[in-house]
């Protein structure tokens, strides 16, 4: 069974983020790192392939400056190989067209499951794993917390806001895994020498025989007009504990009224 | 391009419309024009009146979807009415699992792009202009679309606070969806609630925290006594969830649920901007953490830097005596 998994490169999240002041899109120019919410869906895809007695597991990113860092992390950890997008016009994307560029570079590696994240860490728009299914006609099941693969179908246990939905879908589907479902293996020293010589397949969006007006700022019909500071709130009593802190917390809780 | 009626994604639990759609509508009503509402499922001709009370005129009702997951089928009828010319000029969904899975399907299906993470809208020149709070909600950034089409915003809930204006029951029309093919195949097979003590965690009046700084999987269980004892909601931060402490249910923050509760109590838990976000506008914020420079005592009302492993116990034990 072959899995792709979409993977995103991400600033690293411990440092403070910031915008371009003049396109005030997020700064992405520094090293990027695999982001964690993706390592989910590397073992998840890991661990389906092996139970389905073979396939490769191959990633999809787009990314700024041909980035592989955090394609390498994934790589180490036992993916085949990696597909990644990227290109000088692709600056300013917004979710739209990343999904146009993703489902473009997946059918090039015809899966039979499509894993990603319910959403980025950085941008956390959310909407990229189904708005790809979409573009490729796929069935789509979000938010899993439990994927096993029978025969040509999938079965997923859906989060719900009361507990979980067991849903069914015919493969080829895409589907996004919630964090802490697997635990993600660490790189082995032998995966991570590996990882160096496995084939990343480097494309264009010429190559993907996509528009360019339909990607990049030129695609992106959503703007930002102004970022402002929040209304700051203003920090309050601090009290260091030698034995006695918790009775001022039931002070302050029975100011509230909640006592 | 004016704005002169915006739908709403009326998403139904248990019988009655959730509150975030509710709190949508009311937005939409104070942005002008008309407010109508999209539903599905087997419940909806039921809470037609509950969405007039708020300001909804119809109600298009996309029916039982037999199994289906909602999101190609309910995409499917928006399309549908926007390419009949019937449509909206924007569409708010509720930032809940379901209604992200629509946007997302109706999004490719009219090539529009989609706003996410809204926090507040208001009218501008070309349409609605929406704000998203970004960095740990120590920034607001204004966005809004460019092009013509339908407006699509996913909301997050608490954004804004659900009114009812007293209008008639909303009228109920029939629109059911059309053939949505290979994309609508996922089907439900079956149904599991899961038994929960106390309040909801996006409802509750109290919200009690745990976060890394707890140590262990097993020390987790203060967070849902405490909690208990207050007659509140069990929470956590991101770093735990991901651990696999807890599940994903439980999580506050940007991946997560928004919470605006009288009280946070926040344990463990160093106060990353990621789980600011999604608690720092709850009324009153307790904070007890073992590292005085930790980012959550900057937002705290009352902050105890201590060991939560010292401090928990004794507030349990303190809690009980008075019950």
């Amino acid at each position: 069974m072959n899995v792709v998994v979409c993977v995103k490169q991400i600033p690293d999240p411990a440092a403070p983020g910031a915008l371009d002041p003049g396109t005030k899109n997020l700064v992405r120019a520094g090293k990027l790192i695999l982001d964690d919410s993706d390592a989910y869906g590397v073992e998840m895809a890991l661990q389906l392939a092996d139970a389905a007695g073979g396939g490769d597991v191959t990633l999809v990113s787009m990314a700024p400056n041909g980035e592989t860092s955090g394609l390498r992390t994934a790589l180490a950890m036992g993916a085949a190989k990696a597909i990644l997008i990227s290109d000088e016009s692709l600056a300013g994307t917004d979710a739209l067209g990343t999904a146009k560029v993703l489902a473009a570079a997946i059918k090039r590696a015809e899966p039979d499951l499509i894993l990603a994240a319910t959403e980025s860490t950085d941008g956390y728009t959310g909407t990229t794993p189904v708005q790809v299914a979409e573009l490729l006609g796929l069935p789509s099941v979000t938010f899993a917390k439990k994927v096993e693969i029978t025969g040509n179908s999938v079965k997923v246990e859906r989060q719900t806001e009361a507990g979980y939905d067991e849903v069914e879908s015919p493969l080829p589907a895409v589907v996004t895994v919630t964090a802490g479902v697997v635990e993600p293996r660490y790189p082995s020293f032998k995966g991570i020498m590996a990882a160096k010589s496995k084939p990343v397949e480097t494309l264009t969006v010429a190559d993907l025989g996509l528009d360019a007006g339909q990607v990049g700022s030129a695609g992106a019909r959503q703007e930002v007009t102004e970022v402002a500071d929040a209304e700051a709130r203003s920090s309050g009593e601090i009290v260091v504990d030698e034995g006695e802190g918790y009775t001022r917390v039931i002070e302050f809780l029975e100011q509230l009224k909640v006592l | 391009m004016s704005v002169d009626k915006i739908w709403v994604l009326a998403e139904v639990a248990d019988g009655a419309p959730i509150t975030t759609s509710l709190e949508l509508i009311t937005a939409a009503r104070e942005l002008g024009g008309t407010v109508e509402a999209v539903a599905y499922g087997d419940a909806t001709a039921s809470v037609a009146t509950t969405l007039g009370e708020y300001g909804v005129t119809t109600v298009h009702d996309v029916g039982d979807l037999g199994g289906a997951l909602p999101g190609a089928p309910v995409a499917a009828t928006i399309a549908a009415a926007v390419a009949a010319g019937s449509g909206p000029d924007a569409i708010l969904f509720p930032a809940t699992y379901d209604g992200r899975d629509i946007a997302g399907r109706l999004s490719v299906k009219l090539d529009r792009p989609v706003l996410t993470n809204v926090v507040g809208l208001s009218a501008g020149d070309g349409g609605l202009v929406s704000q998203h709070a970004i960095f740990g909600g120590s920034q607001i950034l204004t966005a809004r679309f460019t092009g013509d089409g339908p407006q699509i915003f996913v909301v997050r809930a608490k954004s804004f606070a659900a009114e009812p204006s007293g209008g008639p029951p909303a009228a109920v029309v029939a629109s059911p969806a059309p053939d949505t093919g290979a994309t609508g195949a996922a089907r439900i097979v079956s149904r599991h609630v899961e038994e929960r003590t106390g309040p909801k965690l996006d409802e509750a009046n109290v919200v009690v925290s745990g976060g890394r700084g707890l140590g262990e999987k097993d020390q987790y269980a203060l967070i849902e006594e405490l909690a208990g004892l207050l007659h509140g909601a069990a929470g956590a931060s991101r770093a735990i969830v991901d651990a696999g402490w807890v599940p994903y249910s439980h999580q506050v923050g940007q991946t997560g649920k928004t919470v605006k509760p009288t009280v946070y109590v926040a344990c463990g838990i160093s106060g990353a901007t990621q789980h600011l976000v999604g608690m720092k506008n709850s009324k009153n914020i307790v904070a007890i953490n073992k590292d005085q420079d930790a980012p959550i005592f900057s937002v705290a009302d009352l902050g105890i830097v201590g060991d939560v492993h010292k401090v928990l116990p004794q507030l349990i034990e303190a809690l009980k005596n008075r019950a």
